[in-house]
C-alpha cells in the first residue's frame, strides 16, 4: 500500500513537473506547478513529517504560488512566443545525460552514517509538530532569528523594487 | 519499506526537470517556478534523509530552506515588475541591457 502510494505521488509528480516546463501558457505551468506541491507535501505525509506537509502546502501553494499567479495576471503576457531559447537542444540533452549519470550514481552508492535519536516511536510519542518545535527554538535559535531577518530584508526589497517612482 | 533510494532519484529527476526549465524557458516567470522546482527537489532529499536517518535536523532545515524560498520568490517578482516597466517585456533574453 504505501509502495503503491509512492509510486503515485512519485508518477504525478515528474509528469506534472514536465508539464511546468512544456506549457507554452504560464497559467497552465502555475497550475502544474501547484499539482506538483501538493504531491510533494504528499510524500512528507510518507516520510513521516506531518507538519512540514501543512507547511508545504500553507508556504508553497498558499503563498508563494498565489503570488506568481497574481504577477502572471498584472503582467499580461501574450500567448504567441516562442517558448524555448536557442540553447534548448544542448540543454535537453545535458538533462537527459545528467538524469542518467545521476541513476547511476546513486544505484552504486551505499548510504550509512550515524544515526540521531529521533526514531518513529519518539517522534510519535511526543507528536510530530512539538519534536520539530522544541528543537527549533532551543538548538536552531539563531538561525530561526536570521531566518526572520531575511523575510524582513525579502519584504523591504520587494517593496522598494516593486514600487512606482514618487516624481 | 520503501528504500531510501527510491526517494533519491525522485528528487534527482525533478532537480533535472527544473534546472533544464531554467536553461530552455524565455519566459521569467517559467523560470521562477523552475527554481521552486529544484528547491522542492532538495527538501524532499532533506527530508528522506532525516526520516532514514532518524534524524531531526533534516527536517528543520526545510523550514529554513522554505524561508529562503520565499523570500526569493518575492525579490524575483518584484524584478520582474520592475524590469517589465522599464523595458516592457518578460523574456529573459531580451533584457540584454548590460550585454554592450
Amino acid at each position: 500500500m504505501l509502495n503503491l502510494l509512492f509510486f503515485y505521488f512519485a508518477a504525478v509528480i515528474v509528469i506534472s513537473a514536465l508539464f511546468v516546463i512544456i506549457k507554452r501558457n504560464a497559467f497552465h505551468s502555475a497550475i502544474a506547478l501547484l499539482v506538483t506541491l501538493i504531491h510533494i507535501a504528499g510524500i512528507f505525509v510518507l516520510l513521516n513529517s506531518e507538519f512540514l506537509a501543512a507547511v508545504q502546502i500553507l508556504v508553497y501553494a498558499g503563498a508563494i504560488l498565489v503570488m506568481i499567479i497574481f504577477v502572471l495576471m498584472f503582467l499580461n503576457v501574450t500567448q504567441r512566443y516562442r517558448m524555448f531559447n536557442r540553447q534548448k537542444f544542448i540543454a535537453f540533452l545535458m538533462g537527459i545525460i545528467l538524469v542518467g549519470e545521476v541513476l547511476y550514481i546513486i544505484s552504486v552508492s551505499a548510504i550509512k552514517g550515524p544515526k540521531g535519536g529521533f526514531n518513529i516511536a519518539k517522534i510519535m510519542s511526543e507528536g510530530n509538530t512539538q519534536a520539530i518545535g522544541r528543537i527549533l527554538y532551543t538548538e536552531y535559535l539563531f538561525p530561526f532569528e536570521v531566518a526572520s531577518l531575511i523575510l524582513l530584508v525579502a519584504m523591504i526589497g520587494a517593496i522598494v523594487l516593486a514600487k512606482k517612482e514618487l516624481q | 519499506m520503501i528504500p531510501l533510494h527510491y526517494y533519491l532519484i525522485l528528487a534527482a529527476i525533478l532537480f533535472i526537470i527544473g534546472m533544464v526549465g531554467v536553461l530552455v524557458r524565455r519566459n521569467f516567470l517559467t523560470v521562477l517556478m523552475s527554481i521552486e522546482l529544484m528547491l522542492n527537489a532538495v527538501n524532499i532529499n532533506f527530508v528522506a534523509f532525516a526520516h532514514y536517518m532518524d534524524s531531526m535536523t533534516g527536517r528543520i532545515y526545510v523550514f529554513f530552506i522554505m524561508t529562503v524560498a520565499a523570500a526569493e520568490a518575492a525579490i524575483g517578482l518584484a524584478i520582474l515588475i520592475s524590469a517589465y516597466r522599464n523595458t516592457g517585456t518578460t523574456f529573459v533574453d531580451e533584457i540584454s541591457s548590460l550585454k554592450g
